[in-house]
């Protein structure tokens, strides 16, 4: 495998991203809106004298959890354009005729919407710890973040959440013909994730290193599984025949 | 100079290739040989299987059965396939641009998969949108083109690494006749550089004009011969004839002449003739011998035309 041609595919993405403001807007503001909304409603719990910083450590945990939601949102918005926007564009017949493997172009397409996903959760989640650092620390007397449980979220469920996202993705696009139906049906990747985030409200489970590790550990076998359902569905027959 | 018996060795061939989708047949038992530095036309109605064939024969879709070569490398073995695509530039019927690229992006991408290194990249980029004429468009993005424009731009990216073999697919269907003359004299220059060239069109005018030979295909490869071939099978040559007057004399020399057919139009003679040059002299003399009067005499041959309805009616 050439990895230079699956970045050189993947660049040509971002160049394409570029021009998209529904693109660029996502990845700016949703991940933003996170960063600064979650601690905005902690500083008005305590502000209200319901709680103290102390009291909402768990919570800070909780909200942090966000950010890989924001990864399954965030992927499936670019792997949608990155994919289906080449199927609409009909530009995969010429790229599939350029001496470039199948693998080389699902590797490029994944990282197309991995990289600037992940770029910008760790982006949003440093100004989500700064600004609870800023919050927090004349309560709690010690900055709270970072820590091992934000440490797991960012650097392993988020990324293994966001290559699940990915590799749904290119198995919706090979079923679908347009970018909003992907996003549509992609949208339905989040649920799981939201799902386990209510959980954690209601305290059926805890959000915490070990319950990440434990999801981690999930995710794992589902994207290796996942890699090989969706490189077995972008094969340049079954697209050119096959995907809608 | 060639050895005696030297042949160029087929730079497209395909020997009884098949393509099935499920039940639908959608290329059957093609065969036919393209020379290097020929333009083949391939016609046919939609639907004939036009697209199929040149997606196999680029190594896109995989063969049913039979085989097929491209410069001597085998179609469907997955190592040749990667040398084919090396080889081979392709137009597809959608260009498929990134319209949200501009024109120098859209090839430096192609010229980027295809490994030219930069300074070749953007020499080629800069010979090809010279030569189409859009050279000063360069960093307009795509999606502000006129269709004639984005399809020299899909000619472009399809030249940018040098093709020996190129691939078109209805390359000037939708264009108007200035931007669809272009393109076929950017043709004329490729095949004038020793490029083997696959044409797919439904103009039988643009096939007559540039083409070497040309297939008539309906799933199946129902002729292939050169234009000049392909109509003298439809009924040969004619010559008209307009007289003055048809006297009755002028008649009967015409009919005392060894000819396969004869028809009469008032005063417009019209016979088959099997070698024109030789035959009408001795006809206009004998039209003049019995008194006649010859307002003109011209060669009438089936366009290409007449042979397509022959074949895919």
């Amino acid at each position: 495998m050439d990895l230079s041609k699956s970045w050189t595919i993947t660049t040509k993405d971002f160049a394409v991203f570029r021009r998209k403001r529904s693109v660029i807007y996502g990845l700016v503001a949703f991940p933003l809106a996170i960063a600064l909304g979650l601690p905005t409603v902690l500083a008005l719990v305590v502000q209200r004298g319901s709680a103290t910083y102390a009291q909402l450590t768990p919570l800070m945990d909780a909200f942090a959890f966000f950010f890989v939601i924001s990864t399954v949102y965030l992927s499936t918005s670019l792997a949608s354009y990155s994919i289906v926007g080449e199927k609409v564009e009909k530009s995969l017949e010429p790229l599939l005729a350029t001496p470039t493997t199948d693998s080389e172009i699902l590797l490029g397409k994944v990282l197309a919407a991995f990289v600037p996903t992940i770029a910008s959760t760790l982006l949003g989640a440093t100004v989500f710890m700064a600004t609870v650092d800023a919050l927090s620390a004349p309560d709690l007397g010690y900055l709270f973040f970072p820590n091992w449980t934000i440490a797991v979220f960012l650097l392993l469920a988020a990324p293994l959440a966001c290559l699940f996202s990915v590799e749904a993705n290119v198995i919706i696009s090979s079923r679908v013909a347009d970018i909003r139906t992907a996003q549509q049906f992609g949208g339905l990747i989040v649920l799981p994730f939201a799902g386990l985030y209510v959980l954690a409200e209601i305290q059926v489970i805890t959000l915490d290193a070990l319950a990440l590790l434990v999801l981690s550990a999930i995710l794992v076998p589902a994207d290796v599984l996942l890699f090989f359902v969706s490189r077995a569905t972008f094969r340049r027959e079954a697209i050119l025949t096959k995907w809608r | 100079m060639p050895r005696l018996g030297w042949r160029p060795r087929p730079t497209i061939e395909a020997d009884h290739l098949t393509k099935r989708f499920g039940e639908l047949t959608a290329v059957d038992d093609l065969s036919f040989r393209v020379e290097e530095g020929e333009i083949f036309g391939l016609l046919g109605p939609n639907g004939a299987g036009k697209t199929t064939a040149v997606r196999l024969l680029t190594c896109l879709v995989s063969t049913t059965s039979g085989t097929a070569r491209i410069g001597g490398y085998e179609v469907g073995n997955g190592a040749d396939a990667m040398r084919i695509r090396r080889m081979i530039g392709l137009v597809p019927d959608n260009v498929g641009l990134y319209e949200d690229l501009s024109a120098y992006r859209n090839l430096d991408f192609y010229g980027r998969l295809y490994e030219r290194p930069e300074r070749e990249r953007r020499e080629a980029i800069e010979r090809l949108l010279k030569m189409l004429g859009v050279w000063a468009q360069r960093d307009l993005l795509v999606g502000t083109f006129s269709k004639g424009m984005k399809q020299k731009i899909a000619i472009a990216r399809a030249m940018v690494h040098d093709p020996r073999v190129l691939f078109l697919d209805e390359p000037t269907a939708n264009l108007d006749p200035e931007a669809a003359k272009t393109v076929r004299d950017f043709i004329l220059e490729l095949k004038s550089e020793g490029r083997t060239i696959f044409l797919n069109t439904h103009n039988l005018d643009e096939a007559q004009r540039i083409c070497d030979r040309i297939g008539i295909l309906r799933t199946r490869l129902v002729t292939v011969g050169t234009p000049a071939e392909l109509e003298d099978s439809v009924w040969g040559q004619k010559t008209t004839i307009l007289l003055v007057e048809a006297t009755e004399p002028v008649r009967r020399a015409v009919e005392s002449l060894p000819l396969r057919k004869v028809v009469w139009e008032g005063n417009r003679l019209t016979v088959d003739v099997t070698d024109a040059a030789r035959e009408n002299p001795t006809i206009v003399a004998a039209i003049v011998g019995a008194g006649g009067r010859v307002q003109f005499v011209s060669s009438l041959r089936p366009t290409l035309e007449d042979v397509y309805l022959k074949y895919v009616r």
